[in-house]
């Protein structure tokens, strides 16, 4: 018993379990809220409703092979999410929150688009296309925050919007991108099939589902290949002192500034890939819309619920997919449609408070070492040394007295 | 029965399990001046947080007149007149002296508007019964650090404060001015104020207070007659070993120049003057140079712009011979600069590192850390298991401990070891020591001497005229961004260099400049 509480005891302790730990929990508790609001909104239908939600693909009859192609819609719509998820944690490593990849992304299913329907390039042109102009959009954020100063939250929101119109524009003014019909872009299969990822005879595996790429692929590689740079690499450990504290990395002698514009382009270039992976794959067309595209949002989800790893946003993408297409089946006679996006939405949004969770999880193990003798962490051989750093933060002892820091009157 | 005007008897807190504070007495009498003396981390700030009602202790009673008190909160302390002067000012810098003195127990008038000619009045008196002369209308960001806390006494006086208490008053102030706060203090005592001075300088100790309480390591040592000590009985009963400050160094071997400073001016961020006004100096091999003056003269900017951290407005740096005026930081580096900063927090560490990715911060891109673009973990724990064995740097877990984990002595030593253990020409320090426990100086001043007798170029920033005194060979003091004296070692006095730093002698130095330049 002894052995098994002190196995317990160690791997608690253990990062990756910790992060694997409150993630799940997370997804749990979000589940059960899904749940309740399923039970509030229709009692009779609400386990039904769980079923179809909880189980996304699996809920899918297997006559026909529909169950298989459900499955092989969950990876298509996970392979960009991936990516998104990948873009948002690159950035976040370094200190930069960078809300502006639904921007991005736009503007790489933009570049992808053009270069599909307009000039007919291979796929991996079209990738590459998306890719720099991702890049370059993101690395606008990047020159506006090292050089101007301006929080990369504000210039990111309004650069979504600019994407936005911008990109309409265009494609609607241009007819062998924009079908005024169906009021979307020409699907890129009828123009330019040479332009979509290739399968590579995956669509047999998936009963002949036409959209199942190696997309997936590509989204997994990327995120080992992120999760290589940032762990082991020099520019890894250049933006992670960069976003950890960026007066030290200037003092060091690294360029700061640069390393800002650097890393939002990178975040930005990887939002631009996943706005390729979706529309690469012909699953949907572009309908110019009037709302920024959740994709980058989605990847804040996804980069979180992952524990901000690289390798975590593969399982995180593939379950926030997971539920979205259990909402998105859920039996509209008794929930109308906005239900699934309400389910999805907070569980999604209960991703977020994984850090928040593993936070507290931190804290109750060190008062846990404290209490029990530190039999795990040897404590300091100077013992007041704890006692320091707390009671340094208490050195302000103020009776009733408004004060200000100097340093906020300065300001 | 003697008469107490505070009791703390029997004190014991306790943090999940460590021990802060461990059967603590401290018994103020009426009209004394008690010192509590202790290392960082003896356990005063806790003591006096608990005074405060900021804590609660786990056992032991608080006593005030005799009368057993539960200080619950902060308010309570206020209501039984005690009153504290922190070591960092609460004090609204755009604000008068005197807005400051009344702020938060305003004297209301007709329809509830301030009375400002009652305050006045009022603090008026108690300046001129104590002897606490400041200007009333002067703005807070004009006026010296001693006239600001002056303020902070006027403030205490004016809430009718019977028990002062003075955390580490001193560490801001010229000698000059800390002679003058002794005798405000006496002039307190005289007017029946009972005084508790929380502080780590000894030689204050004994010129002002009657008693002593001492700490260490949480448990209080004794409290003892200040007539019937020593200083050296008080510094061992503090740290618990004997200590010697005072370093025997040989006489420097000086070699060739190292780092040169022309006509150096640094624009000042807030204020319209330079920060660095027209300085220059040099450093060369074998010597260290000790830029002595109070907080906030510009000795941060001239630090910075040497590091490459902010742009010079005009002037010249030369390392080695060479031109580095605006030469990137890296760059600065890699020529033989290194730099142990002011504030280790800030610049020194990136405080969610291990401690093994903080000792390569400078060096990561180096061949020995670096192959084709990946880190060479195996290289870097083993620079850093040197570095640790080196400086001595204690953590929980060795090279994988995460340095925001580990005390600020060991952070510190981190930093020195790593500075050092670059081995570069010039070693720029600041401050190395700021709020360190005696045993880690005594180690990072041997540290620094040993640097300078392997032949390297030393810098060092100091506010602490021991400090000064005892590793310079050579010293600057800087007043106001300028350069306002220079000294061998041996040649000038704690108190002449006191005045310089007050700037009083800066026209008389004015003078001889001008002098100077006239037979040119």
């Amino acid at each position: 018993m002894d052995k098994i509480k002190s196995f317990f005891a160690r791997l608690i302790r253990k990062d990756v379990f910790k992060t694997l730990l409150t993630s799940f929990s997370c997804a749990l508790v979000g589940l059960l809220i899904g749940f309740i609001i399923l039970l509030i909104v229709s009692p009779e239908a609400s386990l039904k409703g769980f079923k179809t939600l909880a189980l996304g693909f699996l809920d899918v009859p297997t006559k026909y092979g529909l169950r298989l192609e459900s499955f092989a819609k969950t990876l298509t719509r996970t392979a960009p999410l991936i990516v998104s998820g990948v873009a948002i944690l690159v950035a976040y490593k370094a200190g930069l929150f960078n809300i502006g990849a639904s921007g991005q992304f736009t503007m790489g299913v933009f570049a992808a688009l053009f270069m599909a329907l307009v000039w007919h390039l291979p796929w991996y042109l079209c990738m590459l296309g998306a890719v720099i102009f991702g890049g370059l959009y993101g690395a606008i954020v990047g020159v506006l925050k090292a050089f101007l100063n301006v929080n990369e939250v504000i210039s990111g929101i309004m650069l979504n919007w600019i994407g936005l119109y911008f990109t309409s524009m265009i494609i609607k003014q241009n007819s062998t991108m924009w079908d005024s019909i169906k009021y979307e872009t020409i699907p890129i299969e009828r123009v330019s099939p040479g332009s979509l990822i290739p399968t590579l005879g995956l669509d047999k595996l998936f009963n002949d589902y036409k959209y199942i790429t190696i997309g997936i692929f590509i989204a997994i590689i990327v995120a080992v290949f992120y999760y290589i740079v940032i762990e082991k690499t020099t520019l890894g450990y250049k933006m992670k002192a960069t976003g950890f504290n960026k007066n030290a990395a200037k003092y060091a002698g690294m360029k700061e500034k640069l390393n800002i514009v650097i890393i939002l382009a990178l975040s930005g270039s990887l939002a631009g890939l996943s706005g390729a992976l979706l529309y690469l794959t012909g699953i949907e067309n572009w309908y110019c819309p009037t709302n920024v595209p959740s994709m980058g949002f989605d990847g804040i989800s996804a980069a979180f619920l992952g524990g901000l790893s690289p390798l975590g946003s593969i399982l995180s993408s593939f379950f926030i997919t997971h539920i979205t297409i259990g909402g998105s089946r859920l039996d509209t006679s008794f929930y109308s449609p906005e239900i699934a996006k309400v389910v999805t939405g907070v569980i999604i949004y209960l991703c977020a408070f994984v850090l928040f969770i593993k936070d507290q999880l931190n804290k109750r193990i060190l008062k846990k070492d404290r209490e029990l003798g530190l039999e795990l962490l040897k404590p300091n051989d100077n013992g007041d040394n704890n006692i320091k750093e707390e009671t340094k933060e208490e050195e302000s002892i103020v009776p009733n007295e408004p004060s200000l820091k100097e340093e906020e009157v300065n300001k | 029965m003697e008469e107490y005007k505070i009791e703390m008897l029997g004190i014991r807190k306790e943090f999940s399990g460590l021990v802060a504070n461990d059967d603590i007495t401290l018994q103020l009498r009426k009209g004394e001046i008690h010192a509590l003396l202790g290392e960082n981390g003896a356990g005063k700030s806790t003591l006096m947080s608990i005074l405060f009602g900021m804590y609660q202790a786990d056992k032991g009673v608080i006593k005030i007149d005799g009368e057993e008190v539960n200080i619950t909160d902060p308010s309570v302390a206020t209501k039984y007149h005690i009153g504290m002067v922190h070591q960092h000012f609460k004090l609204v810098e755009i604000y008068t002296v005197l807005q400051n003195i009344i702020l938060g127990v305003e004297p209301r008038g007709f329809m509830g508007f301030i009375d400002m000619n009652k305050a006045r009045k009022r603090v008026t008196e108690l300046i001129d019964r104590y002897g606490l002369g400041v200007d009333l209308d002067a703005k807070i960001s004009d006026i010296t650090v001693g006239m600001q806390q002056r303020t902070e006494i006027l403030k205490m006086l004016y809430r009718d404060n019977d028990v002062l208490i003075f955390d580490e008053p001193t560490a801001v102030l010229t000698p000059q001015e800390i002679d003058e706060l002794m005798e405000i203090m006496r002039g307190l005592k005289k007017e029946g104020k009972s005084i508790l001075f929380i502080t780590h300088k000894l030689n204050e100790i004994m010129a002002v207070a009657d008693r002593c309480t001492v700490l260490r390591k949480g448990k209080c040592i004794g409290t003892i007659n200040t007539s019937d000590t020593t200083i050296e009985q008080l510094s061992e009963m503090m740290v618990g070993r004997k200590i010697d400050l005072n370093i025997e160094k040989k006489d420097p071997t000086i070699g060739k120049e190292v780092l040169r400073v022309e006509n150096l001016v640094v624009a000042d961020k807030v204020h319209k003057k330079n920060a660095v006004n027209d300085v220059s100096f040099n450093v060369r091999q074998g010597e260290v140079v000790v830029i002595a003056g109070i907080d906030g003269n510009g000795q941060s900017e001239l630090v910075y712009s040497l590091t490459g951290l902010s742009l010079v407005k005009s002037g010249h740096i030369y390392l080695n011979g060479q031109d580095i005026t605006k030469v990137s930081v890296k760059r600065r580096n890699e020529s033989g600069m290194s730099h142990i900063p002011e504030d280790r927090h800030k610049h020194g560490l990136v405080l969610d590192f291990t401690l093994s990715n903080n000792s390569v911060l400078e060096l990561f891109e180096h061949k020995e850390f670096n192959t084709l673009g990946f880190i060479n973990q195996k290289n870097v724990k083993a620079y850093t298991d040197q570095i640790i064995e080196n400086f001595d740097v204690r953590s929980t877990q060795g090279a994988s401990t995460i340095s925001r984990s580990m005390s600020g002595g060991n952070q510190q030593k981190a930093i020195v070891g790593r500075e050092i253990s670059r081995d570069t020409d010039l070693l720029i320090a600041v401050q190395p020591t700021r709020g360190l426990d005696v045993g880690a100086i005594e180690y990072i001043h041997n540290r620094l001497i040993e640097q300078r007798d392997n032949g390297k170029a030393i810098l060092l920033v100091s506010f602490e005229l021991d400090e000064v005194m005892n590793l310079a060979d050579r010293i600057l003091v800087m007043h106001e961004g300028e350069l306002v004296g220079e000294f061998e070692y041996n040649k000038v006095t704690r108190n002449e260099l006191g005045l310089y730093m007050a700037g009083a002698k800066k026209d008389e130095v004015n003078a001889i400049k001008e002098g100077k330049n006239g037979q040119n």
